[in-house]
């Protein structure tokens, strides 16, 4: 049989291999023989892995340029947030902030991203809302939801459709600015009715460290309340009202500024804290595809190896087979 | 029930802090307390008390303090902060409002106008469209307005060129949306005119 396959291979390859030494002929054409029929079968695994290889390799440049991406916005709107954060300081110096103040209609201001992959923020200003909302909840209470931002709103209907008042999204198409907020303060103003204005969003401390805060926005009569019974809002009778017709007008656009003010820096912050959780998302996923690239490397160079090794164990197998 | 006795606790609590060492408590106790036992698992959210600048008690000093401390904000900056003057003039609605150190306690709107800021021999103006002004007992001013534009910065020519726009706008005007907004851009520019030359 081995003297029928000889004359076989040699009469084909005779013609492309004009080696003097039949033996090595018929290695080399057994192994070229032999090599079609199991490189096929190896290259499929090497295959999947090569394809795995450049999918990672594809998401792992993506991140890296979404993470760029998100670090330049950041430096651009870090600085208007950092500035306007003097805003709602005379505020709380005047009014102080009263988160346990204790009053029947609650509205939930929560300000969240439009966009996704940026972390755990928005689900951590969610529980926040939701936690205030269970503090808030009593008899003869009621609390309600304004919602900013698609990623809260997806969160909060599923369990509290029915609280949902207001809900905006598609606030960073333009940049953002205090007229835009303005106008969305008075929408909120107008068409919710309020005595304490609860507005969670997250504070940009650093690129790393975003903190959930919450800021108390009263509405007139309640100051008045809390002015009467004592406490740090005793002081504001001893100041004197100026401007407009009676006191109640003055408070009310005081309250209605304030709103705006502090809408407005909780914005930023809140745009501010979804560019660096974004950042720091994205590098945490381009190492990852990094460390996944390493361990498909070494899949992928054993299993050539091994299929090399294979090969060469068959090819001196069958020589010694003929040899022996 | 608890909130109730809270309550009290509060009107009793406070009134007796605010007579004595000015420190401002860094966050609302009653709050903090609510919230670990309703939401144990969360950590609870900050509030802005945690995040003031420090600011001189607004107990009542012994003797008036010699200079007048303001802060100017904007939305987009501080202008200015912790500033020692002399005398400030604010556009109140009620008309220029002077305020000096020693001035009551108020809280005031502010109309588009202009600011002059006196410190010494100089006058710093700024023309701001209007906001607030809280005048606290120990003498410190915050100045909040939407827009602060140092006067200098502000251009003659386009003051004009916008005017006559305007006069335009509300002479074309047809809804009282539209003639409302000419009448509110006429009045800040004669008024940024008027500051102008004044």
């Amino acid at each position: 049989m081995a003297m029928t396959a000889l004359r076989r291979e040699g009469r084909r390859i005779s013609g492309l291999l004009m080696s003097p030494h039949p033996v090595n002929l018929l290695r080399s054409s057994l192994a070229s023989s032999e090599e079609q029929v199991l490189v096929g079968a190896r290259s499929i695994s090497t295959q999947v892995v090569r394809n795995r290889m450049k999918s990672v390799r594809n998401i792992q440049k993506i991140t890296k340029a979404m993470k760029m991406v998100a670090a330049s916005k950041l430096r651009a709107i870090q600085t208007r947030a950092e500035n306007s954060r003097g805003l709602w300081q005379p505020f709380t110096a005047l009014l102080g902030d009263i988160p346990s103040v204790d009053v029947k209609k609650n509205v939930i201001v929560t300000i969240s991203s439009d966009k996704g992959l940026c972390g755990g923020i928005n689900s951590t200003a969610v529980k926040i809302s939701r936690g205030i909302h269970k503090l808030n909840s009593g008899p003869e209470k009621e609390c309600k939801y304004v919602i900013l931002g698609e990623k809260a709103k997806a969160q909060l209907v599923r369990d509290s459709k029915k609280d949902i008042e207001l809900s905006m999204t598609e606030l960073q198409k333009n940049p953002l600015n205090y007229t835009q907020v303005a106008v969305l303060a008075d929408d909120i103003l107008k068409n919710v009715e309020y005595d304490a204005l609860r507005i969670v969003f997250n504070k940009f401390q650093s690129v790393v460290s975003f903190v959930p805060t919450t800021s108390t926005v009263l509405s007139p009569e309640v100051v008045e309340r809390e002015a009467e019974a004592g406490g740090k809002l005793g002081e504001l009778d001893s100041y004197e009202i100026e401007g407009g017709e009676t006191k109640s007008e003055v408070l009310q656009n005081l309250a209605e500024f304030q709103f705006s003010c502090v809408m407005f820096n909780a914005v930023l912050e809140n745009a501010c804290s979804e560019q660096g959780a974004r950042m720091s998302a994205m590098d945490s996923s381009s190492r990852n595809a990094g460390d996944m690239l390493d361990r498909l490397t070494l899949t992928y160079n054993r299993t050539r190896q091994a299929s090399i090794t294979t090969e060469l164990i068959e090819i001196i197998s069958g020589a010694s087979a003929l040899e022996g | 029930m608890f909130r109730r006795v809270a309550v009290r606790l509060l009107s009793h609590l406070r009134p007796f802090s605010s007579s004595e060492v000015p420190t401002e408590p860094v966050a609302d106790d009653l709050f903090m307390a609510a919230w670990r036992r309703i939401v144990p698992n969360l950590d609870p959210p900050r509030t802005p008390l945690a995040f003031m600048r420090p600011r001189p008690s607004t107990a009542s000093a012994a003797s008036t303090p010699s200079k007048l401390t303001i802060n100017l904000v904007s939305h987009y900056s501080s202008a200015l902060s912790n500033k020692q003057v002399d005398m400030v003039i604010v556009p109140a609605t009620t008309g220029q409002m002077g305020i000096l150190p020693g001035h009551v306690a108020s809280i005031s709107e502010l109309k588009a106008g202009l600011l002059s800021i006196h410190e010494g021999d100089e006058v710093t103006k700024y023309f701001i469209s209007s906001g607030f002004v809280f005048v606290h007992s120990n003498s410190v001013t915050d100045i909040i307005a939407i827009e602060a534009v140092p006067i200098e910065q502000v251009d003659p020519d386009s003051v004009q060129k916008y005017f006559k726009e305007f006069t335009q706008k509300l002479s074309a005007a047809s809804t009282d949306l539209e003639k409302a907004e000419a009448q509110i851009g006429l009045d800040v520019l004669s008024t940024l005119h008027s500051s102008l030359s004044g």
